[in-house]
């Protein structure tokens, strides 16, 4: 058993060559998933509400991004942003940011769909109501339907973001310098511990991602009690 | 400087074959790790139900691990750790065959069994627990009772989640890749390295990709409309 090696280049697995070089590491791929879900999340939103409308022109649009995102694997997203950056723009952009776009694309389709079943969970008297009372479609979407629907939406929200987080290693393919990538350098630079080396890596990914899910498990709970009472 | 588009080049001759023998690793890679996982989660699924605490134990490890942790550190833990995880029988096996495939299964199948076992259990919990009393009083011993009259049951429910869990293990196959199994995507990235026409090659692995994924999520809409208008 080698230890040692992980012990070495812990610091280096969690924020990469920083102070001294570019950040990386553990400390790169949470920021790329912060990122990624804060973008996915108002991309998300607007493709979601788009989905939803009546008008055509804006529904048919959605749904066809809807589809083909959700059924194209992540890595395929991430080799488009990169190699079809440098063909429109005629200079490419730098890893991490085209693989910050191609998550933030990727993701923002799936929270479309959530957006859409929290939207058509709620009851249809409350749309017809706020009609009703004088507001615009628009508006009755702003102030009545969007608040409720993303509050009952917050667990699957958590879940995405898990999701996220564990997608941020793709990142590796194109260099990106995450946690992924930088287990892989460690363990061509040292050769001798590769079973230590993605345990702890692994255990790192998992520290933060089974915190997550606990979270939306408990958010789950007490947000079900807080209909039950509601009713 | 214009990009020029040559969609003859990977549509036919060599890159052609490239994109089918790719197509055909994808499917072959996925069909077995979809095989497997069935039956590795179906098996957590039963270990994380049963009164055993030290059997539910190994299996709550094994599903939370393995659903939170990403695959590509799976993938990489398995092909380059796997000499030191598995045992020695098992990696003198795998030296005879193709390698990078057997891991690529081997990471697939851990990963995907785990999100079934999830699957499965929500499925089992949808089955009234008097169906299992019921069983049990009739004088069927525990694993009788799973095996013939819940998870029948519970795999007919949870068919919709399950077809999504293999589309995503279609989708999950691309990270092979990155060990060196020659698969859609690996070739249409050498498809790039080669010619440089990089946006042909992705655009037909990419319809390739959306076009298994569209046929079966429509087939999972039929054949939910189906059993809704069999349920009224």
């Amino acid at each position: 058993m080698h230890w040692d090696v992980v012990w070495n280049n812990f610091d280096y697995f969690l924020w990469g060559a920083y102070p001294k070089g570019p950040l990386g590491g553990l400390a790169m791929s949470i920021l790329m998933a912060l990122g990624g879900i804060f973008g996915a999340f108002w991309l998300g939103l607007l493709i979601g509400v788009c989905r939803l409308s009546k008008r055509v022109w804006l529904r048919a649009p959605a749904m066809v991004y809807i589809e083909i995102i959700r059924g194209t694997p992540l890595l395929m997203v991430i080799f488009w942003f990169y190699f079809l950056a440098p063909v429109i723009m005629g200079k490419s952009l730098p890893d991490w940011q085209s693989a910050i776009i191609a998550l933030i694309v990727f993701t923002s389709a799936y929270i479309a769909e959530i957006v859409r079943a929290g939207v058509l969970s709620l009851p249809k008297g409350q749309m017809e109501a706020a009609r009703g009372s004088g507001l615009s479609h628009v508006q009755t979407m702003i102030y009545i339907i969007l608040p409720q629907a993303l509050f009952n939406m917050i667990p699957s929200f958590v879940n995405q973001f898990v999701s996220l987080t564990k997608d941020t290693s793709l990142a590796y393919i194109i260099g990106v310098s995450e946690l992924t990538k930088t287990a892989t350098q460690v363990n061509s630079r040292t050769m001798k511990a590769p079973f230590e080396i993605f345990i702890t890596v692994a255990a790192l990914y998992f520290l933060v991602c089974f915190v997550l899910t606990e979270l939306s498990r408990r958010l789950e709970t007490k947000i079900n009690r807080y209909q039950a009472r509601g009713r | 400087m214009a990009y020029q588009f040559d969609w003859e080049l990977v549509v036919s001759g060599q890159y052609g074959d490239w994109i089918v023998d790719g197509l055909i690793t994808t499917l072959q890679i996925s069909g077995i790790s979809i095989g497997l996982a069935l039956v590795l989660g179906t098996l957590a699924c039963i270990m994380r139900l049963s009164k055993l605490k030290p059997l539910e134990w190994i299996a709550w490890t094994y599903i939370e691990f393995f659903r939170n942790t990403p695959l590509l550190v799976q993938i990489f833990f398995w092909y380059f750790g796997s000499y030191t995880v598995l045992p020695d029988s098992v990696n003198a096996w795998l030296n005879t065959v193709n390698q990078e495939f057997a891991c690529g299964v081997i990471a697939l199948t851990f990963y995907t069994g785990a999100f079934i076992a999830e699957d499965l259990r929500s499925g089992i919990f949808a089955i009234p627990k008097t169906q299992l009393e019921a069983s049990r009083a009739c004088g069927l011993s525990f694993m009788q009772a799973m095996g013939y009259v819940i998870l029948p049951q519970a795999f007919r429910i949870i068919i919709p989640p399950l077809i999504s869990q293999f589309l995503n293990l279609i989708k999950n196959s691309s990270l092979v890749m990155t060990i060196g199994v020659a698969d859609l995507t690996y070739m249409a990235r050498q498809i790039e390295a080669h010619t440089f026409h990089g946006l042909e090659a992705f655009t037909v692995a990419t319809l390739i990709y959306l076009s298994i994924s569209l046929v079966v999520s429509f087939s999972i809409q039929q054949y939910n409309m189906r059993v809704l208008r069999a349920a009224r």
